[in-house]
């Protein structure tokens, strides 16, 4: 994570890092996820699922900080997140 | 406010969280790609968890149309019911059971056209309900007909040339009916949309949410204005957030700026309160209060055999 200038409490508090699981064929290919995702993780497959859409694919797995908004936003209940146990050290 | 706090239940690798909540056997549901109507029904199930109230204690009720679908898919206590009448069938399950939190989940077609005599009165009565009624302007399970909420100038089926009848302004409507707790947000909105649901479970009184969503089918189609995505952007960028606005002023004009937010949130006598206040005034202390069947002392609990 960048920030403008070093946070006060950057020694005590760590950005969480959470995991991106996919359901490929739940997905019907709406790509609010994609547009959302404030960290830019997830991007458009190339590949298609059996229902002819385009599911998300993780793109950058370590950018994920866990905000569960792509979970609260997919109208499939085909994106979620877990919580990585170990906090991102930057 | 963390946000995590407002999702319910954590996942886990294998599994959506909220799987546990949702007829799976029913997966996948009909509506369509880049449909707000399933983004609505994660942020229902979420503030049903985050509200801690009982699982057994919360029932569903919709109506027809792409919205009634909600009651097929949520793994609550459900009633899916005819044409506009969502409303009736939850006041007699409230009336019947006062224990009961009774949500009404459906859209605008269903419960301000057809069953907008009952959406009245259930405000005016302040039934102890919650509403949250899913607006996308028009009749879209049935092929995109103009609905009492198509903004003027809007194309649908049945009004090729642009729709020119005044639409409603549903808080509007609600509000000067009687309602205690009135709020709209988007489908975009779901943290906000999380918490209005919340709210308006654990709000004594008539609740009413309603929430914006794309219809990319029909609505956006015949209109061309692109995808459900589009839409969502489009709610991103022109949504105003005024809370306690008057509702009055609560219009939503044809792909204009569009007011959010929580507008009334009062507390006044429930239709039961009111009932039993006047009773009581009336018949002193021959008269009983109905509790219903879930209250664990009364006799009808103990013959009944499910508790």
């Amino acid at each position: 994570m960048k920030y403008w200038r070093k946070p006060l409490d950057s020694d005590r508090k760590k950005a969480p890092h959470g995991n991106v699981h996919v359901i490929f064929e739940r997905c019907k290919g709406c790509g609010f996820c994609i547009a959302y995702c404030p960290r830019q993780v997830l991007e458009v497959s190339t590949e298609y699922n059996r229902k002819g859409y385009h599911p998300p694919v993780v793109a950058h797995p370590e950018k994920c900080v866990n905000c569960r908004l792509c979970e609260a936003l997919c109208p499939e209940f085909a994106i979620w997140n877990t919580l990585d146990e170990v906090p991102s050290v930057e | 406010m963390n946000p995590n706090q407002l999702l319910g239940k954590r996942g886990t690798a294998d599994a959506h969280p909220m799987e546990d909540f949702l007829r799976m056997d029913r997966m996948p549901h009909i509506w369509c790609s880049t449909c707000g109507l399933g983004t609505c029904l994660t942020a229902f199930i979420a503030a049903a968890q985050e509200s801690a109230i009982p699982r057994e204690d919360i029932v569903v009720v919709s109506g027809i149309g792409c919205t009634g679908r909600a009651a097929g898919y949520l793994k609550y206590d459900s009633f899916h019911t005819t044409h506009g009448r969502a409303i009736p069938y939850a006041t007699g399950l409230k009336v019947a059971n006062p224990r009961l939190k009774v949500c009404i989940i459906s859209g605008d077609g269903d419960l301000v056209s057809i069953g907008g005599n009952h959406l009245i009165h259930a405000a005016r009565r302040n039934m102890d309900l919650t509403v949250i009624c899913v607006n996308n302007f028009n009749y879209a399970m049935t092929g995109g007909q103009a609905a009492p909420t198509t903004p003027q100038t809007a194309i649908a089926t049945t009004t090729p040339y642009g729709a020119f009848e005044r639409p409603f302004n549903i808080p509007f409507l609600v509000d000067s009916c009687g309602a205690t707790y009135v709020a709209r947000w988007t489908a975009l909105h779901v943290r906000q949309l999380t918490i209005a649901i919340k709210e308006a479970l654990l709000h004594r009184g008539f609740s009413f949410i309603e929430v914006i969503s794309p219809c990319p089918t029909v609505y956006a189609r015949r209109n061309r204005l692109g995808t459900g995505l589009d839409l969502m952007k489009f709610y991103h960028d022109h949504s105003i957030t005024k809370n306690f606005a008057s509702t009055r002023e609560c219009d939503i004009k044809f792909q204009q700026d569009i007011v959010v937010g929580k507008f009334v949130q009062r507390e006044e006598p429930t239709y039961l309160d009111a009932m039993d206040a006047q009773m009581k005034k009336t018949l002193g202390a021959k008269f009983v209060p109905y509790v219903g069947p879930m209250d664990p002392n009364s006799e009808r609990t103990k013959s009944d055999a499910r508790t």
